[in-house]
C-alpha cells in the first residue's frame, strides 16, 4: 500500500524479518534452547535433553512454581474483584469522584515496583497490619501491582458495553442487583477472563517488589531463577524461565478463552 | 511487571441520573478505594517519612544531606535517566519502523507477527538479559560464532556488562508499548489517503512524512511517554545484569535496603525516584488525554472515503 515497486517492498520485508528474528524470536527461543541444553560454548549447544527440565519441575523448584502459580491465582483474583467493583462503582460515582479512584488505582504502576515493595516493607513490619515475613506481604504486594491493569481492562471494556441492554432490563423494572449480576457482568465475562488471564501472567513474571518482601518459606519462581542466576547455574535458571513462560502462556490462553453465554462479538 | 495499560476511563459520555442515586452509588466506590489507599498509597507515605528517620527516634535531614551528597546516588540517577532515555529513543526508532511495515506493508503472517508482539507484553523482563547472556555474552553463541569465522580468541562482541547491554535489552523489551498505540492510530487512517497521495506522485517517504507522521505524532508521544516511565522503573533486567557499571536507582533502592539493611537510606532513593516517576506519569496521562480527544476529530474529517 506504502510501496508499489515489488524490489522495494521485498527489501523492506527482508528487513522486517530480520529485525523480527533478532528482537522478538531470538531471545523467547535462546531461553527455550538454553534450557534444554546441556552446555553451549559454541554457536550451537550441545548434549540437548530435558536433565534441566527435570530439575526445574522437581525439588525446591517445584516447590517455587507452586508458590508462585497460588501467589498469581490468589493475588489475580484479589485484584479483578477490587478492580471490577472499583470500575463499576466509579461509572456511577460523581466526575470527581471517578477521577480520584483512576489515579488512585493506577498510582502502583506509576511508580517503581521496588518502592511499593520498601513501602510494604517499612508500613506492614508492625502491629496491627503485621504482614512481614509472611506469605501474605507477597500476596499483597502482587495484588497492588496487577490491580491497575484489571482496573483499567475492565473500564476499557465497561466503554465498549452497549448501554442498551441496561437500560432495557432497567425500563422492565429489573433492580440494580439484577441488572448487574443478570445483565452487566455476563456482559463483562469476557473481558473479566482478559483481565484475570494478564493479572496472572504479570504476576508470575514480578521481581521488583517480591525480592523486597518475599520471607524464605515463600519464594517466587522468579526469585528462584534469580537466585540460579547469582550462582552462575544459568542452563538451570533457562529451564526454569521456560516453565514459567508455557505456564503464563497457558494462563493466558485458557483465561482469554472465557467467553460465557452473552459474549460481545 | 509491565504491559500496556487500556484506555483509562472518561466518565464523560455518563448519562445523567437522579442525585439521590448517585450520591448513593458514589458510597461503593469507598471500600475498594479505601483498601487500595491502604495498601499502596499509605505504604509510599511511610517511605517518604521513613527517609526524614535518624537514629531510632528522631527526625532530621541528615540521610537525605548524605545520600545526595554520594556519589554513587549521583552517578546511579544519571545513569538511570542517561539509560531511560536512550532505550525510549531506540524503542520509539525500531517501534516506528516495526509498525508502519505491519500496518501498511501486508504480508502474510502478519497478524502472528503482531500477535506474537503482544505476547512479550506480559512476559518477566528479566528473560531478555537471560536469552542476551547466551547470545551476546563473551562466552556466548554470537561470540562464538565469530571467532569460529575469524579465529580470533578475545570476545568480539562485549557490551552485555556495559549501559549499552542494558539499553539493547530495554529496547528489545520495551518496543511492544510503541507499536501497539502505534497500530491502534494508523487503524484509523483512512487507506485512500495513501493510495490518493502516491497516485498524485508523492514518494513513499513523502506519504510517510505528510501523510502517516502527523497522525503517529499523538500515539507515538503517549508510547514514547510510557515506555520512559518503564524504563525508569526497570528492575529485572538491570538486576540480572548484575554489572558494578550499571546500577541504577531501582536496583540501588534494593541494594541499599536489602543488601545492607539501610531502610532510611533506601528511602531517600526511593522518595527521589517516586518523585521522578509521578510527574513523568502525570505528564503521560496528559498526554494521553490529548490523544484521545484527538481521535474523536480524527473520526470525522474522513474526506477521501472510497465509494462501496
Amino acid at each position: 500500500m506504502l510501496l508499489w515497486s515489488r524490489r522495494s517492498r521485498a527489501a523492506i520485508l527482508i528487513g522486517f524479518a530480520v529485525v523480527v528474528l533478532v528482537v522478538f524470536v531470538a531471545p523467547l527461543a535462546t531461553v527455550v534452547i538454553a534450557g534444554l541444553a546441556g552446555s553451549w560454548t559454541d554457536a550451537l549447544p550441545t548434549d540437548l535433553g530435558f536433565g534441566h527440565f527435570d530439575d526445574a519441575l522437581s525439588g525446591e523448584n517445584l516447590a517455587s512454581l507452586s508458590v508462585s502459580l497460588q501467589t498469581a491465582l490468589i493475588s489475580g483474583g484479589l485484584a479483578l474483584v477490587l478492580g471490577t467493583w472499583a470500575a463499576l462503582a466509579a461509572r456511577e460515582a460523581p466526575r470527581w469522584l471517578s477521577r480520584v479512584t483512576d489515579a488512585v488505582f493506577h498510582l502502583p504502576i506509576a511508580v517503581p515496583s521496588v518502592a511499593i515493595g520498601l513501602g510494604l516493607l517499612i508500613a506492614f513490619n508492625s502491629r496491627p497490619l503485621l504482614l512481614g515475613g509472611t506469605r501474605w506481604i507477597v500476596i499483597v504486594a502482587h495484588a497492588v501491582l496487577v490491580l491497575a491493569f484489571a482496573f483499567s481492562a475492565v473500564c476499557a471494556a465497561l466503554d465498549r458495553l452497549d448501554p442498551a441492554y441496561r437500560q432495557a432490563a432497567e425500563s422492565l423494572g429489573a433492580g440494580p442487583a439484577r441488572v448487574m449480576f443478570r445483565v452487566t457482568l455476563p456482559l463483562l465475562l469476557p473481558a473479566l477472563g482478559a483481565a484475570a488471564g494478564l493479572a496472572v501472567a504479570l504476576s508470575m513474571g514480578e521481581l521488583g517488589a517480591t525480592v523486597m518482601v518475599y520471607p524464605a518459606t515463600w519464594k517466587t519462581l522468579p526469585v528462584t531463577i534469580f537466585a540460579l542466576t547469582d550462582r552462575g547455574q544459568a542452563f538451570q535458571a533457562a529451564a526454569c524461565t521456560t516453565i514459567l513462560l508455557l505456564v503464563t502462556l497457558v494462563a493466558l490462553v485458557l483465561l482469554g478463552r472465557i467467553r460465557g453465554r452473552a459474549a460481545l462479538r | 511487571m509491565t504491559a500496556v495499560l487500556e484506555q483509562p476511563a472518561s466518565a464523560a459520555d455518563a448519562p445523567a441520573r437522579p442525585v439521590a442515586r448517585r450520591s448513593r452509588a458514589a458510597l461503593w466506590t469507598v471500600p475498594p478505594l479505601l483498601i487500595v489507599l491502604v495498601a499502596a498509597a499509605y505504604p509510599l507515605i511511610r517511605v517518604c517519612l521513613e527517609s526524614t528517620k535518624v537514629g531510632d527516634a528522631e527526625r532530621g535531614w541528615s540521610t537525605w544531606s548524605g545520600v545526595l551528597a554520594s556519589q554513587m546516588f549521583r552517578d546511579a540517577l544519571w545513569r538511570t535517566v542517561a539509560i531511560a532515555v536512550t532505550s525510549t529513543a531506540g524503542c520509539l526508532l525500531l517501534g516506528m519502523f516495526v509498525g508502519i511495515v505491519l500496518a501498511f506493508v501486508p504480508f502474510p503472517g502478519s497478524r502472528v507477527v503482531g500477535r506474537l508482539i503482544d505476547t512479550v507484553l506480559a512476559l518477566p523482563s528479566f528473560l531478555i538479559t537471560l536469552a542476551f547472556t547466551f547470545l551476546y555474552g563473551s562466552a556466548g553463541a554470537v561470540n562464538a560464532a565469530i571467532s569460529g569465522i575469524t579465529g580470533g580468541t578475545s570476545p568480539a562482541l562485549n557490551f552485555l556488562y556495559t549501559p549499552a547491554g542494558v539499553i539493547a535489552a530495554e529496547v528489545t523489551f520495551f518496543t511492544p508499548f510503541v507499536v501497539r498505540p502505534l497500530l491502534a492510530s494508523f487503524a484509523v487512517l483512512p487507506r485512500a489517503q495513501l493510495d490518493v497521495a502516491a497516485s498524485l506522485g508523492a514518494s513513499p517517504l513523502r506519504v510517510l512524512r505528510s501523510v502517516v507522521m502527523p497522525e503517529a505524532w499523538p500515539a507515538l508521544m503517549a508510547g514514547g511517554s510510557l515506555v520512559l516511565l518503564l524504563t525508569l522503573n526497570e528492575f529485572g533486567i538491570v538486576l540480572f545484569t548484575g554489572a558494578k557499571g550499571v546500577i541504577t536507582l531501582p536496583v540501588l533502592i534494593y541494594t541499599r535496603g536489602i543488601v545492607t539493611f539501610d531502610l532510611p537510606g533506601a528511602a531517600v532513593i526511593a522518595t527521589v525516584q517516586i518523585a521522578l516517576s509521578l510527574v513523568l506519569y502525570g505528564l503521560y496521562r496528559m498526554v494521553f488525554a490529548r490523544l484521545m480527544s484527538g481521535r474523536g476529530r480524527g473520526d470525522t474529517d474522513v474526506v477521501v472515503e472510497p465509494a462501496k
